[in-house]
């Protein structure tokens, strides 16, 4: 039997704030690796903040591994301490900030890798659907073999790298619409 | 392993939507690039139910809540309709008055301190979930003229994967403002609307105290179970 998916609709502007939210991934600091400050604002067409969006984060934990059933690797050991997973709401300013350990790379198909990255999603009232992207690190040599990275026109690539802005923190900002739009990736 | 064929046409809500102003101003112009579906993508939380009570699963905090009682059950599963035990339900709506529970909220309407507006819950061995909690009053959409959203409530659920994770609404049956929801009409298919419709269960309600709707969610995948058969550890 085959069941069509529910269909998706938008967040609204009341995402309740008695639902728990967590931004900082390290485990008040225990988790392995170097610590991190993934940071940015979420605008709209006019480059206004977006605010009360619904931003999430899943990522690798330094070692490349995932904290799922479906990630059996032995080398790319659990931390205890890191899941992975991230969420909260961007302020008055559209900005959102989380704290989290610097991913390491993760496998592809054969022996193919894959350049450290945070995959991000973001809900909003006014997006019917999610909107689902990576952000990326600059500096990093593996981003010019990146598989998914390649799926993406040339001159928009840099919009999905990071920009850093001193020890350990950096910048991604979301552009929802309009210049410099954000390239998403199809659900 | 885990497939993720393309959504059935029209089953989606569109990206942009004449109807609904705000679409203009935010959701993304250009088209969704194709990528591949990695590690990264099949992979995603998954939550233990330890430090989810049973309690949160209640919005009613006891019954004393104004407004229609309403019981909310149903299954989560995949697009096998394999059952997905072990997943995160959670559920936000505004009270009998059309009044949320938030800052923004800045209507004219009261707030009810016996109504929580917001409750979760992991599904059982069988994918099910079940939330007591009111029926929702309609509230005005500010700016738009006349457009008052029907009751609805707000779920969000997180499969096993990055890729299956979804928020939506539930809808009432009946309710004439469903057919010019601007929300609502965004989804193409007419079959996709019907299914965000909750069926009336008197069943799933309590006896004498709680109507029942009936409201199944289907996730994104297939085969996508990776646990043996429970689900997360308990
Ligand atoms: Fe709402």
């Amino acid at each position: 039997m085959t069941l069509a998916p529910t269909a998706s609709q938008t967040l609204g502007p009341f995402f309740n704030y008695a639902l728990p939210l967590n931004a900082d991934l390290t485990g008040g600091g225990k988790a392995q690796g170097c610590r991190i400050v993934l940071r940015g604002r979420v605008t709209d067409v006019d480059a206004a903040p977006v605010r009360d969006a619904l931003v999430e984060i899943w990522q690798a934990n330094a070692a490349g591994g995932y904290d799922h059933p479906l990630d059996r690797d032995e080398v790319r050991a659990r931390d205890p301490h890191f899941i992975g997973f991230g969420r909260t709401l961007t302020d008055a300013e559209g900005a959102f900030s989380f704290t989290t350990v610097m991913p390491g790379p993760v496998p592809f198909e054969g022996n193919c890798w894959q350049a450290p990255h945070i995959s991000v999603a973001v809900f909003a009232a006014g997006l019917l659907r999610r909107v689902r992207t990576r952000a990326y690190f600059p500096g990093e040599a593996m981003n010019e073999d990146d598989p998914v990275l390649a799926a993406v026109p040339k001159e928009r690539r840099e919009l999905l790298v990071a920009a850093a802005e001193g020890e350990g923190s950096y910048r991604f900002d979301i552009r929802l619409r309009g210049d410099n739009e954000t390239p998403f990736f199809g659900d | 392993m885990v497939e993720y064929a393309p959504y059935p046409d029209g089953s989606q809500p569109t990206v942009q939507s004449e109807r609904y102003f705000r679409t203009s101003q935010l959701a993304p112009s250009r088209p969704f690039i194709e990528a591949p579906v990695t590690l990264s993508e099949i992979t995603g939380p998954l939550f233990s139910r330890e430090g989810v009570v049973p309690e949160e699963a209640d919005l009613t905090t006891g019954g004393r809540a104004l407004g229609q009682l309403m019981v909310l059950a149903g299954q989560v599963l995949d697009e096998d309709a394999r059952p997905l035990p072990g997943l995160l339900v959670e559920a936000w709506q505004a009270n009998a008055s059309g009044k949320y529970r938030h800052p923004v909220d800045g209507r004219d309407a009261p707030l009810d301190p016996n109504f929580t507006g917001a409750g979760r819950m992991v599904t059982d061995s069988e994918g099910r979930y079940r939330f007591v909690t009111i029926k929702p009053g309609a509230y005005p959409v500010p700016n738009t003229g006349n457009w008052w959203r029907p009751p609805h409530i707000h779920l969000s659920i997180y499969g096993y994967a990055f890729m299956s994770r979804m928020i939506t609404q539930m809808y009432f049956p009946g309710d004439p403002l469903n057919e010019i929801d601007s929300i609502l009409m965004s989804v193409p298919d007419a079959e996709a609307r019907n299914r965000l419709v909750a069926r009336d269960e008197a069943a799933l309600g309590i006896h004498e105290h709680a109507l029942g709707y009936g409201f199944d969610i289907v996730l994104r995948g297939r085969n996508q179970t990776p646990m043996e058969n429970e689900g997360p550890a308990a």
